[in-house]
């Protein structure tokens, strides 16, 4: 790294209650973790503070990677700047026609509200033809007019996007330096330099949501940067994107869209990597927070990419993402019984405030928190972020209520129905991301991070039939371990769209060398250093006709420069990927490449987890801190308690147990075991032996 | 019986599998109208009635109701037939016992269990071309089913696990795109194998009593709630009459009427005054016309589960010799456009029983477009699409601009695929102002949608409709605009003789079609309508200055600035009259 050198690197993620902090210090090992309040307002202030705390001075840290929601948070709640658009005559509302959609199968009251306002998207004479011809140039002069008229309407971002501009960019180009010319800041984007892929309502999309989310985070990176230099920082910072790689600051600052979805991915990233060293490299994450339960798939090690996400309703982005399937059920979610008669989870929710009922802040319904209460799984005195002790009856009046009454069940009965239906949710999310793609659940680890996933995780483990749990040292504070083992990564894509016979070999290879050379490039101007780089090449390829594609992977190390790519080793390529996703090819059909997709990644050096559990050196007696009654299959079983942190590596204890810790507690139910690994992490299986 | 628990995990199971089915074949299908506009759908059946047990979330709607009919047809003629087995699969498309139009290609599984059969698959899927005289199959002038394309009764595609590779060549032999049939195919195949697996998996894991328990129970409870919606909503008679424009044989308007009766918990659709079957190809089968009902209630109430429970409190009086009861070989192929008419008047209806709970009647037409011909190597291309519009004003705000059909969850292709795969080229691609019904909430905008050809040649056909008649608002709500078509020939612009439907347009290279969609109606009256809220119309360009005084009385100056006196005096005038 550079900066100080044999420096410290902190990961600092900053969610939307807590600002998380992982510290790492290379040359001795040390590490510390520290938890504080996060600032909404202005979230550099939690930032420098959690920072403070945990290194005590600014001044000696070397690297600071950053998993941040404010573009996501600008996104969702709809505070990105005003934004301008610049597009071809014929074409302003394809951000408003979306694709034809609407938000919900059943029910036709949806509404959308495009993030550029109509009368702030203007069109000027160009066009480009699909085959890349430019059959009308773009009038400069009308570019700089509309950019006038769109800064005197109070825009402080500039999008500018043309019909088939992935095919030939060279008119977006020329009205990009046009507008540049009379625009008074750096928001300036471009359709085909933010995502150069086919398909205009998802190009548009991205590059109007880069502008909306820029000036929030360019002021928020500023910011930082500022008051990091006021601490005498002389460090560098590294941002987290969503594709779970991180990049430099002013990577950053030009594709802000990259930041949506930066903290989930951290933590994604860091269940990977945790797993990987624990010996379970196939895991399923799962974050359960209070309002959602987000799962992620790892294989082998690695996390899945999705292409495009939809943040919202008619919001797309276009850009590669770590898969992570969301559903409503958090431990705030709110059970009910349905007009029907069946009981439901979700997807409203009670959030922190008021929270579940036993806050006694108002809400007056049942939640999956309350239902862990009254079972004795939550201890009422030691509520997670310093809460005031938990209210078990008003838990109870609410569970009763609107759950026991309703389906003729008493409080405990209703209480743990309440759970069964959360956890078959979870498990249909986890299903949704594994059997359902073909994997099999008994090859997989379930880890869960956040504050409520631990206590579920025994029943997922049970409902899927998924080989076991497997619970990190620190769940808390995952996401910031993640920013410190996360690597750099750059993506890359570039719509090719020709049929096999038609491709031009020596001029795909020329593209294939580009597109690497520009990645690596990115990774010596960031001036980290790293253990190794690679490039990885995807196609998205189909057969003609079809109008899906299929993801096929060039086997890893592939150079271009070395052996170049035939045509021959794209039908192999393809034939395997195809074969792999619907097992039976179709005869006597020809292929299409639609995009050339390309991954260049710094690889950071190795963070060694075994650091993490040099203090745990009790035995299980010794970390025993007493019991307390837990309701599970219909009767009250003693409980002991433990102190999780404290229990040493080879631990070993039967369920019914509870293990707490500041951030968590960790339920182990009845009939299964736990087991402290060689890292600290705990191990959950079914049976006795495990 | 099943505890509730248990009932609750089931459903989602149950409901994975079918939603599953509907990824595999849309990721795995060859024509865009499965792949892109998920014009499919899957779902469990009935081991003797065919009634649906499941179906997906993500299939197309009207599916969802004229399923259980098409798995009825297989089950009559496997017992006609006596040799029904494991591993046998149906293949048709008889749109008149099994719903829907021809390019509707229906395959239908049994699944056995201790040799019995204990429930159906089926998988449907809208096949991109099954002859017929028109490229895709939307024939306008058609006056029998024979000239809409092939069909197919119930044949087995596999025979207890082997495939009948001679159906395969029959129906490829019938196709202007054998290649895009057989991709199709074989994604509906892809799918059936895979619903099979996991519900067996299913099935061995918790047994087939509980399983087959649950089923009943949920179709037990999706009656009881729809019991309970209806029970809510005033006993009497409401009626609704709207109208197709023609059939584009003959030029004259056809009624589609409903009388809807509420008493007690029970609903009859009374259609008895709709039109009689016609010669053109906007007839519906009876199975056609009561999926489509269930559709028009599932919007309304969307919380009831999709099985055939739903339909249990409701009676149809549909008189068989009416435009919503036809059988063979009366011409279906524009079935679309008369079930978004059917979808129409329930709204209409049960907004005179409950404006709260409805909504402003949606663009109501597809907008079916095919421009086919030669490249200048002999290839043949077919360029097949529907286009979308407005959705109604409801109680809760304006409508959706630009949405898919009510029948559908359909996307639109890009423009820049469009224009990579067909000789085409978009001119226009945009909201069309003035074209949403006034209410005090607006209707959503239609599009505009202008195509330039680019090969020397293409021959044109469209099948729409409102282009006489415009989609209608309720609770006091005005219309949205009408549909409108022009294409271009040497002496100008051209409108079809019957609005909205046409064959044999030869466009030239350089020349345009012009379409324009409808909005979709307002709801409430359009002078409730806040003068902000107008005046925020007229600044976005959703509604001119002109409009905004005759369709709202609210005036505006020209900084459109809020002339409160005049706006006063024209909305106290409006009232006086009304008086």
């Amino acid at each position: 790294m550079t900066g100080v050198e044999g420096a410290v690197v902190v990961g600092v993620d900053v969610g939307g209650t807590f600002t998380d902090i992982f510290l790492f210090d290379e040359a001795s090992g040390r590490y510390r973790v520290a938890k504080v309040p996060s600032t909404p307002a202005d979230q550099a202030e939690g930032f420098i503070a959690g920072l403070t705390l945990a290194a005590g001075s600014v001044s000696g840290i070397g690297t600071v990677v950053h998993g941040t929601t404010v573009a996501t948070n600008a996104l969702l709640e709809r505070k990105g700047a005003k934004t301008g658009v610049i597009t071809t005559a014929g074409f302003r509302d394809v951000l408003e026609m979306r694709r034809r959609d609407r938000p919900r199968t059943w029910g036709l009251w949806g509404q959308f509200r495009p993030i550029v306002e109509r009368a702030l998207r203007l069109e000027v004479p160009e066009r480009t033809l699909a085959d890349g011809t430019i059959e009308c140039p773009v009038d400069e002069a009308a570019v700089q007019e509309a950019a006038r008229a769109l800064l005197d309407g109070g825009a402080e971002a500039l999008s500018i996007f043309f019909v088939n501009a992935y095919a030939n960019d060279r008119n977006e180009r020329l009205a990009y330096d046009a507008a540049r010319e009379v625009w008074p800041n750096a928001f300036v984007n471009f359709s085909s330099q933010i995502v150069p892929e086919i398909r205009e309502f998802e190009r548009a999309s991205t590059t109007a949501l880069n502008g909306y989310v820029q000036p929030v985070i360019a002021r928020y990176l500023t910011g930082l940067e500022r008051k990091l230099a006021e601490q005498a920082f002389a460090g560098q910072i590294l941002i987290v994107q969503s594709n779970g790689g991180v990049m430099a600051l002013d990577t950053a600052r030009r594709f802000p869209i990259r930041t949506a979805l930066s903290g989930p991915a951290a933590g994604v990233i860091a269940g990977a990597y945790i797993a990987t060293e624990a010996g379970y490299p196939n895991i399923i994450t799962c974050d359960m927070g209070g309002t959602s339960f987000d799962v992620s798939l790892v294989i082998d090690g690695a996390s899945t990419l999705h292409l495009q996400t939809e943040v919202d309703f008619g919001l797309v982005i276009r850009t590669p993402m770590i898969e992570i399937a969301t559903i409503g059920a958090g431990g705030g979610s709110i059970a009910g019984v349905d007009r029907g008669g069946i009981l439901q989870i979700g997807p409203d929710s009670a959030g922190s405030d008021p929270g579940p009922a036993c806050y006694g802040l108002g809400n007056m319904r049942p939640t999956v928190t309350d239902a862990n209460l009254i079972l004795g799984r939550i201890n009422p005195d030691r509520p997670l972020g310093g809460r005031a002790a938990l209210d078990v009856e008003a838990a109870k009046t609410a569970v009763q209520t609107h759950v026991g009454d309703p389906l003729g069940l008493d409080v405990m009965a209703a209480a743990e129905a309440v759970i069964a239906v959360a956890n078959a949710r979870m498990a249909g999310a986890i299903r949704l991301v594994s059997i359902e793609r073909g994997h099999d659940p008994r090859d997989f680890a379930v880890m869960p991070f956040g504050g409520a996933g631990a206590l579920h995780v025994g029943a997922l483990v049970r409902e899927v039939g998924l080989a076991r749990a497997l619970i990190p040292r620190f769940p808390g504070v995952t996401s910031a371990l993640g920013c410190v083992i996360a690597d750099m990564r750059h993506d890359f894509v570039q719509t090719i769209n020709r049929g096999l016979d038609d491709l031009d070999e020596a001029e795909l290879n020329a593209t294939m060398g580009d597109q690497a050379r520009r990645g690596l490039e990115l990774l010596s101007r960031s001036g980290v250093a790293f253990a190794a780089r690679q490039v990885q090449f995807e196609f998205d390829m189909l057969y003609v006709g079809q109008t899906h594609t299929v993801a096929v992977p060039l086997e890893a190390g592939f150079d271009p420069n070395d052996i170049p790519l035939g045509r021959d080793d794209l039908v192999t390529a393809f034939e395997a990927a195809y074969r792999r996703a619907y097992g039976r090819l179709l005869k006597g059909i020809g292929m299409r490449v639609l995009n050339l997709r390309v991954a260049v990644i710094g690889r950071r050096p190795r963070f060694d987890l075994s650091a993490l559990a040099d203090a745990a050196t009790a035995s299980p007696a010794e970390a025993h801190l007493g019991s307390r009654p837990v309701w599970a299959g219909g009767q009250w079983h003693d409980c002991a308690i433990y102190d999780r942190l404290s229990l040493r590596p080879g631990s070993r204890l039967a369920g019914p147990a509870l293990l707490e810790q500041d951030d968590t507690t960790i339920y182990v139910d009845p009939g299964m075991t736990a087991e402290v690994d060689r890292l600290g992490n705990l191990l959950v299986m079914e049976g006795e032996e495990g | 019986m099943i505890d509730s628990v248990t009932l609750a995990v089931l459903k989602g199971r149950l409901e994975q599998i079918v939603d599953e089915m509907d990824a595999t074949l849309f990721r795995s299908a060859f024509n865009p109208i499965i792949a892109e506009a998920h014009d499919a759908s899957h779902g469990l059946y009935d081991a003797e009635t065919g009634a649906t047990l499941v179906q997906g979330k993500s299939g197309l709607p009207i599916f969802v109701g004229a399923m259980a009919f098409a798995v009825r047809m297989v089950i009559d003629k496997a017992a006609l037939d006596g040799d029904l087995r494991p591993g046998d699969i149906y293949l048709f498309n008889d749109p008149y016992e099994g719903g829907t139009h021809l390019s509707d290609f229906k395959l239908v599984r049994p699944v056995f269990r201790d040799g019995a059969v204990y429930c159906w698959l089926a998988s449907v899927g809208h096949w991109h071309d099954v002859g017929g005289n028109v490229p895709g199959n939307y024939n306008p002038v058609a006056t029998e089913s024979f000239q809409e394309g092939m069909l197919i009764p119930p044949v087995k595609l596999y025979a207890a696990g082997e495939l009948r590779q001679d159906i395969v060549d029959i129906v490829q032999a019938n196709s202007r795109l054998p290649g895009s049939l057989y991709g199709d195919l074989n994604g509906q195949i892809n799918a059936l194998e895979l619903g099979e697996r996991r519900l067996a998996d299913l099935l061995d894991q918790y047994s087939d009593g509980i399983i087959r328990d649950a089923m009943a129970e949920l179709r037990a409870r999706a009656a009881r709630l729809v019991r309970e919606h209806i029970a809510a909503l005033p006993d009497g008679t409401y009626s609704c009459d709207d109208w197709l424009d023609n059939d584009g044989i003959v030029d004259e308007p056809l009624p589609i009427a409903l009388d809807l009766t509420i008493d007690g918990d029970a609903m009859t659709f009374d259609f008895s005054r709709s039109a009689k079957a016609c010669a053109g190809p906007v007839n519906i089968s009876r199975a056609t016309a009561v999926a489509s009902c269930y559709v028009a209630l599932k919007h309304i109430f969307h919380d009831v589960p999709a099985n055939a429970g739903v339909l249990e409190p409701i009676a149809f009086v549909i008189p068989e010799d009416t435009i919503l009861s036809v059988t063979a070989p009366k011409p279906v192929g524009g079935y679309t456009e008369t079930i978004l008419r059917v979808i129409d008047v329930v709204f209409g209806a049960l907004a005179g029983a409950a404006p709260e709970l409805s909504n402003g009647c949606a663009y109501g037409t597809i907008n079916a477009l095919s421009l086919a011909g030669y490249r200048q190597d002999g290839r043949r291309w077919v360029m097949f699409s529907f286009f979308g519009g407005g959705h109604g004003g409801h109680p809760e705000g304006d409508g959706l601009n630009h949405g898919n059909a009510p029948i559908s969850t359909a996307t639109i292709p890009p423009v820049e695929i469009l224009e990579a795969a067909y000789p085409v080229k978009f001119t226009q691609w945009a909201l069309r102002p003035d074209s949403g019904g006034p209410g005090r909430h607006r209707g959503g905008l239609g599009a505009i949608y202008e195509i330039e050809l680019l090969e020397q040649q293409a021959d044109v056909f469209l099948f729409g409709e409102r282009g006489r008649f415009p989609p209608q608002g309720v609770a006091g709500g005005g219309p949205a605009a009408l549909n409108r078509f022009r294409f271009q020939q040497d002496d100008g612009y051209r409108s079809p003789p019957m609005a909205s439907k046409m064959v044999g347009i030869t466009l030239k290279r350089g020349q345009k079609l012009h379409l324009e969609s409808p909005g979709g109606g307002g709801y409430g009256r359009a002078y409730e309508r806040a003068p902000e809220a107008v005046r925020a119309d007229v600044r976005e360009g959703y509604v001119s200055r002109e409009a905004a005084a005759r369709d709202y009385g609210v005036v505006l100056g020209e900084t459109l600035e809020i002339d409160a006196a005049a706006t006063a005096a024209r909305r106290g005038e409006h009232d006086d009259d009304r008086g």
